[in-house]
């Protein structure tokens, strides 16, 4: 066992915050309200923001977009270590990392898609130019994703699609649609599903927004009226949508923001530190001592979560269960942060980010809202739990 | 970065469980439970010629020359297993400490006896303040001539109902900052004035009052330097809590286990009560728990064995692993019902150990006051 970097991930992670720290954009950090965990209050889902798409195109020049796939396709081959540690420093720094098309769309289709669609698609995503929204959930298909309704019929070279999708996040800024259909009604439902890639700019397409519980527009709903999508965009094979689904869990792993955990701990100790009510600090309080150091070790438990996911897939070990570990675990600690924020703050915690007197730029306000998402969104603690339960522990469906 | 266990850790860790489940089952762990003694002479014997009792000395003093590390590991099987007796009080709390602290000649004379199994040993710390702080230690050794004489009150001290010696730590110069003037003795547990009375204690391990009344004790049976005991004890108390944590550790993989294997056995409502998802929930934060003790416990001892700064990293797994350890223990009984209430059942062992080991070298909140502390609040 050795729990330290080697000198080569050593030297890639102070490459990594240097390049933070010199490209990212000034008080990037400061100014970024971003609760870790959460989904309301990612800045890029909001708004198409230069500054942010050329901090992304400078990751893509860096190959670190892409960083895990082939350097033909213009990734950089780095061991998943060296991703855990690039997800560690970006999400510390609160940075705008890596979006749906590099995470689940490139290595998708780098793994199922045809040589035509890769040559296609994927120097856009490697270099930050083109991005995805996650198409998947419908107003009856949430945690039953495979019960979803969205209809996609041939018509000679395309598909012609009807239905609608909901909690699209960052639909109104990305390009396509990273889209799963029922191609085969009469199938089992598992069987008839396919992935398919929809330019939003397609005629028959309506998205609309959905302020989200932070007053935000991070989602939509997205209604396909008769929206025609070529079949030369249907990823691997038709009806094959939800095996490449399952497998394309595995390339979400390390998403988690780590390093916000860490970040928000700091600046929450901090606050404490410096704080004085009624002459005396609030770090001399013995609750609020107790209530952050079980923060600090949470988050402890968590890295170990994080990097022990990472070092089992360097080893080529199948982390079956650990993502759901890591999901599960840190969003629960999203809550409790949000939780020992408000306590530690007190009154001023109620305070918006838009008030006199706020504190901490109002993150803890709106993080008290923005962790719900955090233990909903992609696979719901419940979910994980069942994931744990029946892949990792074997217990029976009935 | 290399988060897994070396191939002879490995290979020790499978021998450990292989051996344990034939030599300890949990019929001899009701029985030594239930004994005076609290262990077996028998076993003891087998594990000395397994190499345990001197896994982690140098082979200079009959040892295996091992990591601190090895010894995690290997108590995370006595944890899985449950292996009651005076392990964690001879080698952890006795055999490191002298060690870490020991003259040469204490070493060459100690220690080969502690790999042989000839001698057992543990550590009278703890007074009725019971505080694992240097203020907290009343207990008074008072030099006359070329001995120290002990008076003083030690509680739950561990094993010394069967220990050959006992490591008393003393005060021996009254000072401002308790953590001076503070020495550690070798008492031979014979020495006329020590009164041994048994604790009966909630996981039926063998806790002790120790009384020194004018207890005599040679002066070269210092450990380490007069005075100076505290650092001695402070080394000890951190390598102590990582053991027990790795013990932790292994109880609750067991109970995890052991919950999962009778939730797909137990059927109710015609179906395995595994298929419930309320079961399955519960089992799912089982693992959450045992599996993020297990990665910080194993951070923590890594550091010890390493020999790097631990405050923070070992107050950090303990603050963790005893409550995770309680947690999983609870649940596991909610899963078995009213058959786990049963003394015949075995979950009640692990459920009594898990509480003794979240109060032993300071609970969670000590530990996280501890945290707080590091982190600069």
């Amino acid at each position: 066992m050795d729990f330290r970097f080697s000198e080569q991930e050593k030297a890639f992670q102070k490459e990594v915050e240097d390049f933070i720290k010199q490209e990212l954009p000034p008080r990037y950090t400061e100014k970024s309200v971003y609760w870790p965990g959460g989904y309301g209050t990612i800045a890029e889902f909001e708004e198409i923001i230069p500054e942010i798409d050329h901090f992304r195109h400078r990751l893509g020049e860096k190959g670190w977009l892409t960083m895990s796939w082939p350097r033909e396709y213009g990734g950089a081959s780095r061991t998943h270590i060296e991703r855990a540690i690039f997800g560690e420093r970006m999400s510390y720094y609160r940075a705008p990392g890596p979006e749906v098309a590099v995470l689940i769309g490139g290595p998708t289709i780098l793994r199922f898609g045809s040589e035509e669609m890769k040559r296609e698609w994927l120097p856009g995503i490697a270099r930050g130019d083109t991005k995805f929204w996650l198409a998947y959930s419908e107003p009856n298909a949430g945690s039953d994703l495979v019960s979803l309704q969205t209809r996609a019929t041939e018509d000679g070279d395309d598909l012609i699609i009807n239905g609608q999708k909901i909690w699209s996040s960052g639909a109104h800024i990305a390009g396509y649609a990273w889209m799963v259909v029922r191609t085969d009604p009469s199938a089992p439902p598992h069987k008839g599903i396919s992935l398919i890639i929809v330019d939003n700019k397609s005629p028959g397409i309506t998205i609309r927004p959905l302020m989200n519980i932070c007053n935000r527009h991070s989602f939509n709903e997205v209604f396909f009226d008769n929206v025609r999508a070529p079949k030369k965009n249907i990823v691997g094979e038709k009806n094959k949508g939800w095996y490449y689904l399952m497998v394309a869990l595995d390339f979400e792993r390390l998403i988690t923001p780590i390093g916000g955990f860490k970040r928000t701990l700091e600046e929450l100790t901090q606050y404490a530190r410096h704080t004085k009510r009624n002459g005396q600090a609030l770090c001399q309080n013995a609750l609020i001592r107790n209530k952050l150091a079980e923060m600090a070790i949470q988050t402890e438990v968590a890295y170990m979560f994080f990097w022990q996911t990472a070092w089992m897939l360097d080893r080529g070990l199948m982390p079956n269960i650990e993502a759901s570990l890591l999901k599960l675990f840190t969003t629960q600690l999203s809550q409790k942060l949000a939780e020992v924020g408000m306590q530690v703050l007190g009154h001023y915690g109620q305070l918006d980010e838009t008030s006199k007197c706020v504190p901490l730029r109002g993150r803890v306000c709106l993080g008290y809202l923005d962790c719900i998402s955090a233990l909903v969104g992609a696979g719901t603690s419940e979910i994980q739990r069942n994931i744990i339960a029946m892949r990792g522990l074997g217990l029976p469906l009935t | 970065m290399d988060l897994g266990l070396n191939e002879q850790q490995e290979m020790l860790r499978r021998s450990a469980r292989d051996f344990l489940q034939k030599e300890c089952p949990k019929q001899l762990v009701r029985q030594l439970d239930a004994s005076d003694s609290g262990y077996s002479p028998e076993l003891w014997r087998k594990m000395a010629e397994l190499g345990w009792l001197g896994l982690a000395f140098p082979e200079e003093y009959g040892g295996n020359g091992g990591s601190f590390l090895d010894l995690a590991v290997l108590l995370e099987e006595m944890g899985y297993n449950i292996l009651p007796g005076p392990f964690f009080s001879t080698v952890v709390l006795g055999g490191l400490a002298i060690l870490a602290a020991g003259s040469e000649q204490q070493k060459k004379s100690l220690l080969p006896k502690i790999a042989t199994g000839e001698l057992l040993l543990t550590l009278a710390l703890t007074e009725p303040s019971a505080k694992y702080d240097a203020a907290s230690i009343k207990t008074k050794a008072t030099a006359q001539n070329d001995e120290y004489v002990i008076n003083g009150t030690k509680l739950f001290v561990p094993d010394a109902n069967v220990a050959h010696y006992i490591l008393c730590v003393a005060r021996t110069q009254p000072k401002k900052n308790t953590e001076d003037g503070l020495t550690v003795f070798l008492v031979d547990s014979k020495s006329p004035g020590i009164k041994c009375t048994l604790l009966k204690t909630l996981a039926r391990d063998k806790q002790c009052e120790v009384v020194f009344d004018n207890v005599h004790v040679p002066r070269e049976n210092i450990i380490g330097k007069l005075n100076k005991g505290w650092p001695i004890v402070a080394d000890i108390i951190q390598k102590a809590t990582v053991a027990k944590c790795a013990e932790m550790v292994g109880g609750a993989q067991a109970a995890l286990e052991m919950s999962v294997k009778y939730a797909k056995e137990r059927v109710q409502f015609n179906r395995p009560i595994g298929s419930f998802q309320a079961i399955q929930h519960y089992c799912a934060n089982m693992v959450t728990d045992v599996d993020g003790s297990r990665f910080i416990t194993y951070k923590a001892a890594w550091k010890v064995s390493e020999g790097l700064p631990a405050t923070y990293d070992v107050a950090v797994a303990k603050a963790w692993t005893g409550e995770a350890y309680a947690r999983v223990t609870l649940l596991a009984h909610q899963i078995f019902g009213a058959i786990g209430f049963t003394m015949d059942h075995d979950m009640h062992l692990y459920y009594r150990r898990a509480k003794a080991g979240e109060i032993a070298f300071g609970d969670s909140d000590f530990q996280r006051a501890i945290v707080a502390q590091e982190m600069g609040l």
